[in-house]
């Protein structure tokens, strides 16, 4: 969850009106600049949006006529708005004050101009209320790719991906993986705070790579473009033997990532495996 | 499928010690095992993702479990955040 307060910490806005709402809830990631909006035409009125207010709309609320004024800016500021942005610190009506203190909408300043912010907030806003979900497995950097090795507990993986650890390559998260669709194609892998860059190895015991290995060995997060699935050999199960069949797909959160799946058995160098298979997989 | 909600009333919650304890009770069984707190599940057999929920004193949490022995694994899991692991009296 977002709240108002978060997006003020994150970007230090002023608070200059409108102190009851602090704790409001951003939902909806993209913005509204409300100018048709203020001249009447309410039919696109997006109030679940932070409404930013620059240039263009302080303008057109100088075009007003003084009687109506006060009812135009009262239709786009309805309670229902998380915040309203006003930039470049420019001259704010009273309405403004009276309306956001009435209806417990944050009325926030800053100096940056209305461009600047628009990227900056949607790209922050596009991050943080992403789809998320917790997988099961070990996200690895192997050769810039990142590999998500999964398959069942005890069948190797945290061990697979120490030996890639070893091998020069950098580890992003062991057995809980925080995964984030950040865009429409990409998901972003990080690990849960209280476990970044942990490894569990039954008989070690839980290793702290950046202490074992140094901050050249992790990484803060990753894109998930691979998953290797290690699965128990199983005889009557055909494996593919000569290369040509195509990778399955399997789906996190709606996008699809290739998966291959390896069988382990002994005297099998799972790393080695793993690094020749996102060098045939690199596209 | 077989689930139970039970709230963890031992001092230190699942951290460190308990959790161990907790993690090598779900590796004797076949069963897939999942414990969730809010909207996040783990692996029940995996310690890193049971550390990684944070769960204290007073949480309530889900235990999941779907294999052939199910109902086994649910049992011995409430009796063992029942009975505090075993860390006595938790007053």
């Amino acid at each position: 969850m977002l709240t108002v307060s978060q997006l003020i910490k994150e970007f230090g806005f002023e608070v200059a009106a409108g102190h009851g709402g602090l704790n409001k809830e951003i939902r909806d990631y993209s913005i509204k600049r409300p100018s048709a909006e203020l001249i009447g035409f309410l039919t696109y009125l997006t109030p679940q949006r932070i409404q930013v207010f620059g240039s263009t709309e302080m303008g057109v609320i100088r075009q007003l006529d003084i009687t109506v004024r006060r009812q135009h800016i009262a239709a786009v500021m309805v309670s229902e708005v998380p915040c309203v942005i006003v930039t470049r610190s420019l001259p704010t009506p009273q309405e403004f004050y009276d309306l956001a203190n009435e209806r417990d909408i944050p009325l926030l300043t800053t100096n940056r101009s209305t461009t600047q912010l628009n990227y900056l907030i949607i790209r922050y806003l596009a991050n943080r209320l992403a789809p998320s979900t917790l997988v099961h497995g070990v996200l690895v950097d192997v050769y810039g790719v990142g590999v998500l090795i999964n398959g069942e507990s005890g069948i190797g993986k945290s061990e697979a991906a120490l030996e890639l650890i070893k091998g020069g390559h950098l580890l992003v998260a062991d057995d809980a993986v925080e995964v984030r669709r950040v865009d429409e194609e990409s998901l972003r892998g990080t690990a849960p705070q209280s476990i970044r860059h942990l490894i569990e190895i039954r008989g070690l015991g839980i290793l702290d790579i950046t202490r074992l290995f140094g901050t050249g060995a992790v990484r803060k997060e990753k894109d998930v473009h691979l998953i290797v699935h290690l699965e128990e050999w199983q005889a009557d199960k055909i494996y593919d033997r000569l290369g040509t069949d195509p990778p399955q797909i399997r789906r996190i959160l709606g996008i699809a990532v290739p998966q291959i799946t390896i069988p382990v058995r002994p005297g099998r160098n799972l790393a080695s495996l793993v690094e020749v298979a996102v060098m045939q997989n690199r596209r | 499928m077989r689930s139970e909600k039970i709230t963890v009333t031992n001092e230190t919650g699942l951290h460190a010690r308990p959790a161990s304890l907790f993690v090598q009770l779900t590796a004797q069984f076949k069963s897939e095992l999942t414990i969730r707190k809010d909207d996040r599940s783990v692996n029940a057999k995996s310690i890193l993702g049971i550390l990684s929920l944070g769960i204290s004193k007073g949480t309530e949490v889900t235990l999941i479990a779907e294999g052939p022995d199910e109902e086994q694994a649910v049992d011995e899991l409430v009796k063992l955040i029942q009975g505090n692991f075993g860390e006595g009296n938790s007053n």
